[in-house]
């Protein structure tokens, strides 16, 4: 299991590569990977977090998962800092010996990385800036859980 | 008792500073939000709507009816806006 919480790129093929490399206790990965989108006009989006408390809070998540599905192992990279339109912000790989335990599991982390880790977006564009605000959309998926 | 108090994002440019120190006698995070919103206008307004604010104790996500016993460092912030 691994958690990372960084400013520099990370090669998005190449974690993927190397977290499905050498498995024969898993028949399943799944990877996901967050990118930022511009609506129009976004000249780029700040990612400030919580450094004390960031890979903790998600290193939390990912151990609840482990007690809810069958997972082999967990990866979770997220970025802070200034990022351009179409930059890569993070990604979550999953392990497990079947599919829907991976799929599953990789939902749920991206569920709770939404609205529980402490990030915070600001969008940059023309006409100024401002925070995105969070999606009551976002805060209802948790129920599923 | 000292408390190390944190800001993130739009409430820590309404209070203008990332993090200060608070020497306080708040048994609760509620108490020290009233504290706070005695001081200042900016630390007022940046509290006027705790239904848009999250609070950790000791970085973790808790109720601002939370004990402050023993804590350490409390931070304030927005809803987050993580993935």
């Amino acid at each position: 299991m691994s958690v990372r919480i960084q400013q520099e790129p990370f090669d998005f093929g190449a974690e993927c590569d190397r977290f499905a490399a050498g498995r024969s206790d898993t028949g399943a990965v799944v990877t996901f990977c967050g990118i930022v989108r511009d609506d129009g006009g976004l000249h780029a989006m700040e990612i400030e977090h919580y450094p004390g408390m960031t890979a903790s809070a998600i290193t939390a998540m990912v151990d609840t998962a482990r007690t809810r599905w069958a997972l082999t192992d967990a990866l979770v990279i997220h970025r802070f800092g200034p990022l351009g339109p179409g930059e890569r912000i993070m990604m979550v790989a999953t392990a497990a010996p079947h599919r829907a335990d991976a799929f599953a599991a990789a939902e749920y982390l991206m569920d709770y990385l939404k609205s529980r880790a402490p990030f915070w977006k600001k969008e940059r564009t023309a006409e100024g800036a401002h925070w995105v605000a969070a999606k009551e959309a976002d805060e209802d998926a948790l129920s599923r859980w | 008792m000292k408390l190390d108090v944190l800001y993130f994002a739009w409430v820590r440019e309404r209070i203008g500073e990332p993090r200060e120190t608070v020497d306080t006698d708040a048994t609760t995070v509620a108490d020290l939000v009233r504290e706070l919103s005695a001081r200042e206008d900016r630390y007022a307004l940046a509290f006027s709507d705790l239904s848009a604010l999250r609070v950790a104790v000791d970085q973790e996500l808790t109720a601002f009816d939370a004990p402050l016993a023993g804590a350490r460092e409390v931070a304030f912030f927005p809803p987050m806006t993580g993935g």
